[in-house]
């Protein structure tokens, strides 16, 4: 599937006329000059300049001139790398797991975005532009993901979605969904299948087979309406059109996993009903079967090295990134953390120590790569003329202990500057405040913190 | 059925397994020789020889010969520092976090003092060879829990038996100190009941501490006149508190929160204590000058952690350790971790890169430690007379890139070798060496 690149030109024009709220998320011009420009694409370019209109990377090259009422920014001496992606986040959700159904493929993270949560300044604050946020791993079939933008100070939640990102969902093999509804049985005392490695490939087979036969029925109809207009359609279920559309290859698969043999099992799963599309996440053994990924084209995207946590990570290594690197296999590097994520460029770089890749290489898994794995890889994850302007600033190389991130930039909006930083970046809603862009005060505003402070206390 | 033995035997089957690698650390007399060396406590020689002989450093120096018979490893673009020490950690005493039966940090009870953290140690556990290949070389290592959850202990990562590690005998009451605050987003207590529970969590300590006192006292009396009838009761917490409560033992405060900061050193003074430190510290800077004021040393950390509050800057934790080191605290720096201690050099570097500068933070890393556990004498520096413990990298140790090259630990030089790097060596190129292809994905049926 290729995302239609129509949407982000129709969505606004329907949406003139109509009066509802909803937030247009704003696009900023600035020109970057004569940074170090780390492309990941393209190259590192000594000495230039990056010129942003509305929100789009307009032009890369040197001795640029900024347009009328354009302001720039001195990047000499800094580096500039495109906005990072953490391809596995649950930061902004008020909610994680609806673990009361080995499968929940009809619950949707989107229905619980909250714009307010603090983790996502700190995310810009390291550089992170993109998040992927996602269901827990309670369920074998999660609920569906939602790709963000970090859009600090909106409070309408559709204004941080990455518009047109397609559509991914979550899975779970391995212990997660064996403990919470086999051996412990949803908390409900009740065990259901699975409680084994076993019962998850049957779990995926089922849910798979019926999203099948639901397919099929739909199909029959609409053929069968063309020649017969009181032809009755069958019932509609959210659960099973989510498994017809991952069959359709309207939905990319996420699948938190572990160990070789269920990566392996899920791959057979996905063979035997067309479905190509996947990403294993965590995925600490996918070194022992990276030719196997490669070949399906599957991508992967795992801890820098987190290990030994749970038994089903004691057999990892840090090395694993590399491996799959040099394999072919397309890795991205997440987070997976309210904490990692603030130093993913770190996590990166750990890639140096255990394995040796280039810089470009280890740029890669937390740019370009983890873009191509959420299907946005046009838009973002690297810094090309045409892109989506999400941009850090570093001071000193965003791969050094020493690199610390001056700037992020979302779509030309700077969100993110640590000189500007005030401490407290809490949002708080004015009730006093007109509707005005869908952007909330921020603590910036020194008469909010004094308001809401006492209010709210620190928990 | 002999002739299916014998072709067993033929065919190698009952060989008992070699591990043809089974790398072993090994004492000697060593020489690392044109290398640039880091002393910490000396300044740096650009071009220098240390020498290794036994379990002690013999030389270090612009001009230091290689004994005859040394082995040469030649340092030619690598730098030598001192093996880095993380301050607080449960390695050796937890293998897999969520496999209960694997985790021996926990005792019952909120008063086990009596417990040592030395005994669980796993001389085996995996973590120890994947955490000293980077040059972490001494670790203490902490049990949890209670109010007194027991005795920390500081080892050196290398060593068949505890007693082997257990690196100069550095033994630390931990005292976890109550918290008045609130524990998390989930700690839906109201405040009067927060407060309720923190007064009797200190009420048991101060009762707790007392009675260790009067314990002391009595055996001090009995010691002093000993006839069987004055002979106190065995009570085990009371004999284990006992060292602490005379100032023999050092006692270990466990504490984070603003609150609980000035509460401890409130205690700290009222009790009239001096051998103290303080650990975790994550609100220090809340604090810095009235903990510098005390002169209370703080092993501080982890640096990788979120602010503790949402309305804090979002690198405060990055910049805890250097703010508390700017107020005059003495620090070393934790990584709080048991799998990962490996990243205390980033921990390390991030307190570095936001404040501390990167002097300070390998001081805190390597010669703080080694004076706060009170054992400068033999650690934390490269010096002759020193215990051999250091590490030779292509740069610098904080630095994520970096490789090490050499680690040597109680003398012992170690194997760069692990289970991760093993299955890096398996895997990289996985189906070399096979003849035919195997089909990569089966067919399910």
């Amino acid at each position: 599937m290729k995302k239609t690149t129509i949407a982000p030109l129709i969505i606004p024009l329907l949406m003139l006329g109509v009066t509802t709220a909803v937030a247009q998320p704003r696009v900023g011009d600035v020109l970057i000059q004569n940074g170090t420009v780390l492309t990941v694409t393209n190259g590192t370019l000594p000495e230039t300049d990056i010129l942003v209109r509305h929100g789009k990377i307009e032009k890369i090259g040197k001795g640029l001139r900024a347009p009328r009422g354009v302001e720039t920014v001195d990047a000499t001496g800094r580096y500039v790398m495109p906005g990072i992606i953490d391809a596995h986040s649950h930061i902004a959700l008020s909610s994680v797991n609806e673990a009361t159904s080995p499968v929940t493929a009809e619950v949707r993270m989107e229905d619980v975005t909250n714009p307010y949560h603090i983790g996502i300044y700190r995310a810009l604050a390291g550089g992170v532009t993109t998040s992927h946020t996602m269901h827990g791993s309670a369920n074998v079939i999660g609920g569906q993901n939602e790709t963000i933008k970090h859009r600090w100070g909106y409070k309408d939640p559709d204004a941080l979605r990455f518009e047109g990102a397609p559509r991914t969902i979550k899975f779970a093999l391995g212990e997660n969904p064996t403990r919470v509804h086999g051996k412990r049985g949803g908390g409900q005392g009740k065990a259901l299948r699975p409680s084994s490695r076993m019962g998850v490939e049957a779990v995926l087979r089922d849910a798979f087979a019926e999203g099948q036969r639901y397919k099929e029925a739909w199909e029959r109809y609409e053929a069968e309406k063309t020649r017969n207009p009181r032809a009755e359609p069958p019932p509609y279920d959210l659960r099973l059109e989510t498994m017809a559309d991952i069959l359709r290859g309207d939905i990319l698969i996420h699948c938190h996993s572990y160990r070789a043999d269920e990566i392996l099992m899920l791959m057979r799963v996905l063979g035997d009903f067309g479905v190509k599309k996947i990403t294993f996440q965590h995925a600490n053994e996918a070194f022992k079967v990276a030719p196997e990924l490669a070949a399906f084209g599957a991508n992967a995207s795992v801890f820098s090295d987190w290990w030994s946590y749970k038994f089903e990570v004691y057999y990892s290594t840090a090395y694993n990134a590399a491996i799959l690197t040099r394999n072919g296999v397309v890795t991205s590097i997440n987070s997976d953390s309210g904490e990692l994520n603030r130093h993913l460029y770190h996590e990166a770089a750990k890639t140096q120590k255990y394995g040796g890749l280039t810089d470009d290489e280890a740029l890669a898994l937390i740019t370009i790569n983890p873009a191509r794995q959420l299907g946005i890889e046009d838009r973002v994850g690297s810094i090309e003329e045409g892109k989506d302007a999400d941009l850090v600033i570093f001071e000193g190389h965003p791969l050094s202990v020493y690199g610390v991130p001056q700037m992020t930039f979302v779509d030309g909006v700077e969100y993110f500057d640590r000189e500007k930083d005030p401490d407290d970046m809490r949002l708080f809603v004015d009730p006093e405040a007109p509707v005005g862009d869908g952007m909330i005060e921020t603590a910036r505003d020194a008469h909010a913190v004094e308001r809401y402070d006492g209010r709210l206390g620190n928990h | 059925m002999n002739v299916l033995l014998t072709l067993a035997l033929v065919l190698g089957l009952f060989q008992p397994q070699q591990d043809a690698e089974a790398p072993k650390a090994r004492q000697g007399t060593f020489a690392v020789t044109n290398a640039r060396i880091e002393t910490v406590t000396h300044g740096t020689i650009e071009n220098g020889t240390i020498v290794i002989r036994g379990d002690r450093i013999e030389a270090v120096g612009a001009d230091v010969a290689v004994p005859a018979g040394a082995e040469v490893i030649d340092g030619t673009g690598l730098t030598v520092y001192p093996g880095l020490i993380d301050a607080g950690t449960t390695l050796g005493l937890t293998e897999i976090g969520a496999v209960d039966e694997t985790n021996d940090s926990r005792e019952v009870g909120d008063l086990t003092p009596q417990m040592e953290a030395l005994t669980a140690v796993n001389p085996n556990s995996v973590l120890i060879p994947v955490t000293r290949v980077s040059g972490v070389t001494t670790v203490l290592t902490e049990p949890g829990g209670g109010l007194f959850p027991g005795v920390a202990a500081l080892i050196n990562l290398v060593g068949y038996t505890p007693e082997q590690m257990h690196a100069g005998g550095v033994r630390m009451m931990v005292l976890q100190f109550p918290a008045a605050g609130r524990r998390g987003f989930f700690d839906q207590r109201s405040e009067e009941d927060i407060n309720k529970a923190a007064e009797k969590a200190l009420k048991q300590l101060n009762e707790t501490w007392d009675a260790a006192v009067l314990y002391a006292r009595i055996d001090s009396a009995y010691k002093a006149h000993p006839e069987p009838g004055r002979r106190p009761e065995y009570v085990p917490e009371m004999a284990a508190l006992m060292p602490v409560v005379r100032g023999e033992m050092p006692l270990m405060i466990r504490v984070d929160r603003e609150k609980d900061i000035r509460q401890a050193l409130e205690w700290v003074k009222q009790r009239g204590l001096t051998n103290v430190v303080f650990s975790g510290v994550a609100e220090g800077w809340r604090v810095a000058d009235k903990i510098a004021e005390a002169g209370i040393p703080c092993l501080v950390g982890p640096v990788l952690s979120t602010p503790t509050r949402e309305s804090d800057r979002y690198d405060k934790a990055y910049a805890n350790a250097g703010l508390m080191q700017q107020a005059g605290v003495k620090v070393a720096i934790r990584s709080g971790e048991s799998e990962n201690v490996r990243n205390l050099p980033y921990n390390a570097g991030f307190a570095a890169a936001y404040g501390m500068g990167r002097e300070e933070a390998l001081r805190a890393v390597t010669i703080n430690a080694a004076e706060i556990f009170g054992v400068a004498d033999d650690y934390g520096s490269l010096e002759p007379g020193k215990k051999a413990n250091l590490l030779v990298a292509d740069g610098d140790p904080f630095e994520t890139k970096t490789q090490v090259h050499h680690v040597f630990i109680d003398g012992f030089l170690i194997p760069m070798d692990n289970r991760q790097i093993r299955l890096y060596k398996e895997f990289l190129d996985r189906d070399n060496g096979r003849l035919r292809p195997v089909q990569v994905v089966p067919p399910s049926n």
